[in-house]
């Protein structure tokens, strides 16, 4: 996105009323005026610096070794005393293990640490990474299929798009639960992971629910888009490159495509948003991310189990996921207002 | 409109006719699945696999295994749990009904009255402090995950505060049927309902502020002002009922969503036995049939509310409908 605004921008030297009326350059100023869009945007940015910094977070200011394994015999320091991570005898009862409270201190288990002695912290850093990978890599995937999806309906119109209509329509229907436990259901099944063409995909691995969640989302995107390809199709344009001859390929790419372009991008924010608060229910059911991977999800989940001891483990990562979800809505909201002023798309959801 | 309504049932029809067997082949007859080996428990011999598979109809052809599988769905109503044989999937779906019935009805009462509050005073309060502090609020609630809303709530709830005054009234989690109990069956779901609601309150009064802006700029708007309407006339008979078009079909597409297992959620924070936690119970069980059974009632709800959704449209909206 930064790079189309980029190439687009004018020169500095040329008076606004001379610059050409290149519909990008004036959706990037529109954007650029709007200083909440702006912050929401920098919110969101921040947040994946720190979610991809969390292997210099765990090696050089938390010294945790391993984060994601277990360290129940662990010790750590608070006021200059070591203490055990698991302490005997803690909750209300003064039974069992109950893993440290939150020190606040950056260096030493700042938001204490999870049943397994594992330090949340770093946790919360490394669960952003699977989150926002899958957030961002299954609203991307979803969006590429359903573009490509909805300009062949819309170009090819007739049986064609009947039948594609027809076929979004169906998974439409599936309540978007049932649907990501029945697809869920079929692949934890093959424990050893399954074939996907050339590629192996183990159970355990981020792909299954990042495909999971792009695969439910497909007519979501499909239809708004497949709406805007055919009021494109119709165009006096495409009717003169038809004349002058351009192949099927061309018309697709480069007529129709570059003009349904910015409504896909005006989803996009608005659909990470959307598969993000998917990826945290769907991990809360065990149905997500898989051990030994942690998401803000499973991390929530994790944290039920403590959740009147240490109720931390599961507020945190509650926190980041509302955070960055609501950056990318308000983002979304000013992309929306700054590319398609008099809009009608919407996320439903 | 009678075409309409026609081909519309011919379609509702068609659609789940394909959406039965998209399950029936995804839990039945994917490679490595075998539900003869499901039934008969651990370490089966072969005699006993061949007694099972000829007992449910296993070793018939596919388009005769659908149908047995559709008749012990729909008729007969027999289809046998895997995870306990003594089970009937069917029954055990209808009576955990009640309690997401009880979830759902609750809950979308609750974010109908507040997002119309919201959405209204938001439109009517625009230029003021009041519209943006509402509508940041509404998108807060929009993009809360609900797991964690529940999850926070009950910490409140049922934690240290769970002595004090403020909730001291709270019942444990778990649903009490409000024939055993209706001052029980309230108390218990006040918390869910309001947690299940906040998600739809944020999109809906959303909605419904763009919607009322878009149709204040209307012709028959001025129209009715000119006349020499009262304002809360204008707004109540003209602006608000004609910007309730989406919002009656968003409504109607949410609620059978919610109905047909997408509160499960909500069902599990906070241990109500409904449709959504039973499915979630036989997933963790891999329970194929009751995870197949719940998929295509929910599927078939969802659809039937969906075509009439569109019949109530056409009928409301005669722009829309097809000719």
């Amino acid at each position: 996105m930064a790079a189309i605004i980029e190439q687009v921008e004018a020169p500095a030297d040329l008076r606004p009323e001379v610059v050409g009326r290149n519909p990008w350059a004036l959706a990037a100023h529109r954007l650029r005026r709007n200083r909440l869009a702006m912050a929401a945007l920098g919110l969101f940015l921040l947040i994946v610096v720190v979610c991809l910094a969390a292997p210099l977070y765990a090696d050089h200011v938390a010294h945790v070794t391993n984060p994601l394994a277990p360290n129940l015999n662990g010790t750590t320091v608070i006021n200059g005393k070591i203490v055990p991570l698991m302490q005997q005898g803690g909750g209300t009862l003064k039974l069992g293990e109950t893993p440290i409270a939150p020190t606040w201190d950056p260096y030493h288990y700042a938001l204490g640490a999870d049943n397994l002695g594992r330090d949340v912290a770093a946790l919360l850093l490394y669960g952003g990474r699977s989150s926002l990978f899958i957030g961002v890599a299954s609203a991307v995937i979803c969006c590429l299929i359903a573009t490509v999806v909805a300009l062949i309906a819309g170009y090819f119109g007739g049986v064609t798009d009947s039948i594609l209509s027809r076929i979004m329509d169906i998974i439409w229907a599936f309540p978007l639960y049932l649907l990501a436990i029945c697809i869920a259901t079929e692949l934890l099944t093959h424990s050893n992971g399954f074939q996907l063409g050339p590629l192996h995909v183990s159970s355990a691995s981020l792909w299954v629910p990042t495909l999971i969640i792009a695969f439910v989302f497909i007519p979501y995107v499909y239809r708004p888009v497949r709406g805007q390809v055919l009021s494109v199709v119709r165009k006096e344009f495409v009717e003169a490159a038809i004349a002058s001859g351009a192949s099927t390929m061309r018309l697709v790419f480069s007529e129709v495509l570059p003009n349904v372009v910015s409504t896909v991008i005006v989803l996009l924010p608005l659909i990470i948003a959307t598969t993000l608060l998917t990826e945290a229910a769907l991990s809360f059911l065990s149905i997500g991310v898989q051990p030994p991977n942690v998401s803000w999800g499973t991390i929530i989940n994790d944290g039920e189990a403590l959740l009147y001891t240490r109720p931390w483990v599961s507020i945190a990562p509650g926190i980041m996921i509302v955070l960055t979800v609501l950056a990318l809505n308000v983002f979304g909201d000013g992309l929306r207002d700054a590319l398609d002023p008099r809009a009608k798309l919407r996320v439903e959801g | 409109m009678l075409t309409f309504a026609v081909r519309r049932v011919a379609w509702t029809v068609l659609v789940l006719f394909v959406i039965s067997v998209i399950t029936f082949f995804i839990f039945f007859k994917t490679p490595g699945v075998d539900p003869a080996r499901a039934l008969a428990g651990r370490n089966p011999n072969a005699q006993t696999l061949a007694e099972i598979r000829a007992q449910f109809g296993l070793n018939r052809p596919l388009p005769v295994q659908y149908l047995l599988m559709m008749k012990q769905l729909f008729v007969t109503r027999s289809l046998v749990s895997y995870s306990n044989q003594g089970l009937l999937v069917v029954p055990e779906i209808a009576a955990a009904a009640p309690a997401t019935l009880s979830l759902v009805f609750g809950a979308a009462v609750l974010w109908v009255v507040v997002a119309i509050a919201m959405g209204v005073a938001a439109a009517l309060l625009r230029g003021t402090w009041l519209d943006p502090v509402l509508m940041v609020l509404a998108l807060i609630g929009f993009s809360a995950p609900v797991v964690w809303v529940g999850t926070l709530a009950n910490y409140v709830s049922q934690g240290k505060l769970h002595d004090s005054f403020l909730f001291s009234w709270v019942p444990p989690l778990g649903y009490t049927p409000f024939t055993q109990s209706p001052s029980l069956w309230f108390k218990g779901l006040i918390l869910p309902w309001i947690t299940l609601s906040i998600l739809y309150i944020g999109l809906y009064s959303r909605v419904l502020r763009a919607n009322l802006l878009e149709i204040q700029n209307e012709d028959f708007v001025r129209t009715a002002r000119a006349k020499g309407l009262r304002e809360s006339r204008v707004v109540a008979r003209h602006t608000l009922r004609n910007s309730m078009i989406t919002f009656v079909s968003l409504f109607g597409l949410d609620f059978g969503a919610l109905v047909a297992g997408g509160a499960l959620i909500t069902e599990v924070v906070f241990a109500i036995h409904g449709v959504g936690y039973l499915l979630w119970q036989a997933f963790t069980n891999l329970d194929l049939p009751t995870i197949m059974a719940v998929t295509v009632f929910g599927a078939f709800f969802i659809v039937l509310i969906n075509a009439l959704v569109d019949v109530a449209y056409a009928w409301l909206d005669p722009r829309v409908r097809p000719t």
